[in-house]
């Protein structure tokens, strides 16, 4: 495989308060792979990915050391454009969050807070952003109805369509499918198998069997430490660390 | 067993018995005013000025007069009290000076109305010079409806749910294009609600516009907005206290009474509307 290094994690801490939640942590993600973050709950996993778009700014309280390099660039520093990072790398959220509009301004709005006002070319790239998301078919006859008429999966297909249009280099889900039922959760685990060519995936999940199937690298995160990482058939079939093994076999969790 | 059974008819009983007193005083309010004042509405009363020494004629200028001062302080609460809510709900953080701050608006809001009226005659007649007039009136009926906005407001954009904020900003927006393009237009329903309810409040209240903007009579219409108006609370008012003929007078307050109510059921039916959309919006 030739892996490049797309984020380099270097020692961070995080602080939520007084608790530490995540406990310096190094990793590399590599480019257009599917990296699946796994753990049990409250072991810092969303907390985790929500620093690389730094999501967390918006969490009063909190104090974050280290390092994150994107693309050799330090993301965590004060001076970094965040507005500017986010299109870089976007996000899916656990619970499908469209916006109360049309299908089409859904998709059509990261767009829109970049200032383009070619009509045109909106159109286009809201149509290629929906045949990407697999959704294109489903919807095409009825861009203007109102978003939340959508069915749960739809609407979490619909999500990153919106997060695609912006063109951005990660994706980061977390926890896509926890509240989709398996047949959507199928059609979106087969989406993000189809994403990773063109983009670099980083995944938080609760459904270990779920990482197995979709990922090339996993993390095992317990109680805000790396426990191990690496390649997932090797991780799954081979875990290095007892913790892992135990973690896997549902010894706790 | 059997004891608490009967102490919980009883206050069954006593709850339902406070309903329908309730009810009863709502019915008969609406049933005496309307009998009362239905006789003196026409066309005419609607369009006419008073003629007669205010025993004949209609009411036009106080309708309009009360348009234009409940107009005028919408104009003038409604931006400033929604960026208010902006603000303390988008910006700052959740401390305890913005807790202080948030009682502070709420005392505001109990605050007598004639205590606003005194305000209004010292800052806006006397001290800024307007006069009793539209502008005087509607300014100071403005910071009287200004808490229910600010309250309305803020009530409605914490009820936006965080998620749509992350998404918009995970999509690279800024924090302003997010509370523009997002958090605002799915709070509309809900601001427009404290809006129109306070329309109804403006447009009810007499002491705030006493000293301030409203006269009992005069010649035409207002001519701008340093004119003092007629309006129909205190014409109300003026009618039951002033002039020589009372029952003629008093028919004519009834209608203007009814006119009022009317105009301030109308809003709350709409505000209802509003709500029920807002409802629509956040439950998908």
């Amino acid at each position: 495989m030739d892996n490049v290094v797309h984020i380099k994690v270097s020692k961070v801490n995080f602080f939520y308060g007084k608790t530490h939640v995540l406990k310096n942590i190094s990793m590399d993600i590599y480019k257009n792979k599917v990296t699946a973050i796994i753990g049990p709950s409250g072991c810092g996993k969303s907390t985790f990915i929500r620093l690389f778009n730094r999501m967390n700014d918006l969490i009063p309280n909190t104090k974050v050391e280290g390092h994150i390099y994107l693309d050799g660039e330090d993301i965590l520093l004060t001076k970094t454009d965040v507005v500017n990072l986010r299109r870089k790398v976007g996000m899916v959220f656990q619970k499908p969050n469209p916006f109360p509009k049309s299908i089409f301004r859904n998709i059509s709005y990261g767009l829109e807070v970049n200032n383009i006002k070619d009509r045109k070319f909106i159109e286009e790239r809201v149509i290629e952003s929906l045949k990407k998301a697999a959704l294109w078919e489903e919807v095409k006859g009825r861009l203007n109805d109102n978003a939340l008429m959508l069915s749960g999966g739809q609407q979490q297909r619909l999500c990153i369509a919106r997060c695609l249009t912006v063109e951005p280099e990660v994706i980061l889900f977390d926890e896509p499918c926890a509240s989709l039922d398996p047949i959507s959760t199928k059609k979106i685990e087969e989406l993000i198998t189809e994403l990773k060519k063109n983009y670099t995936i980083v995944i938080v999940t609760h459904n270990m069997q779920q990482a197995a199937r979709i990922s090339d690298y996993t993390a095992f995160l317990y109680l805000g430490e790396l426990v191990e990482y690496g390649i997932t058939e090797k991780l799954f079939t081979v875990p290095e660390n007892p913790k892992t093994e135990e973690y896997l076999s549902g010894k706790f969790g | 067993m059997k004891k608490s059974n009967i102490s919980q008819k009883i206050g069954f009983f006593v709850i339902s018995l406070c309903l329908i007193a309730t009810l009863f005083f709502l019915g008969t309010i609406l049933y005496f005013i309307t009998v009362r004042g239905i006789r003196s509405i026409s066309w005419e009363f609607l369009t006419k000025p008073p003629s007669g020494g205010m025993t004949e004629g209609g009411v036009s200028p106080a309708i309009l007069g009360t348009f234009y001062l409940t107009i005028g302080a919408i104009l003038f609460a409604l931006p400033l009290g929604l960026a208010c809510a902006i603000y303390l709900t988008e910006y700052t953080p959740k401390n305890i000076v913005v807790k202080i701050l948030r009682i502070s608006i709420n005392n505001l809001a109990g605050v007598p109305s004639v205590v606003f009226g005194l305000f209004g005659l010292a800052v806006f007649v006397k001290f800024f010079n307007f006069g009793v007039s539209i502008l005087s009136g509607s300014l100071t009926l403005g910071i009287l409806i200004l808490p229910g906005i600010i309250s309305a407001s803020q009530e409605a954009l914490t009820a936006i749910p965080q998620s749509l904020r992350e998404a918009s900003l995970a999509l690279g927006a800024s924090k302003w294009q997010t509370i523009r393009k997002i958090v605002l237009p799915s709070s509309m329903p809900g601001i427009l609600t404290g809006v129109i309810l306070s329309i109804g409040r403006a447009a009810g209240e007499t002491a705030p516009i006493i000293f301030t903007a409203a006269v009992f009579y005069m010649h035409g219409y207002p001519k701008s907005i340093f004119s003092e108006v007629m309006a129909l609370p205190y014409h109300i008012y003026g009618l039951m206290t002033e002039g020589t003929s009372p029952e003629k007078q008093t028919q004519i307050a009834y209608g203007c009474a009814l006119i009022l109510m009317f105009f301030v059921l109308l809003l709350s039916a709409i505000a209802i509307y509003f709500r029920q959309k807002q409802r629509r919006v956040q439950h998908g």
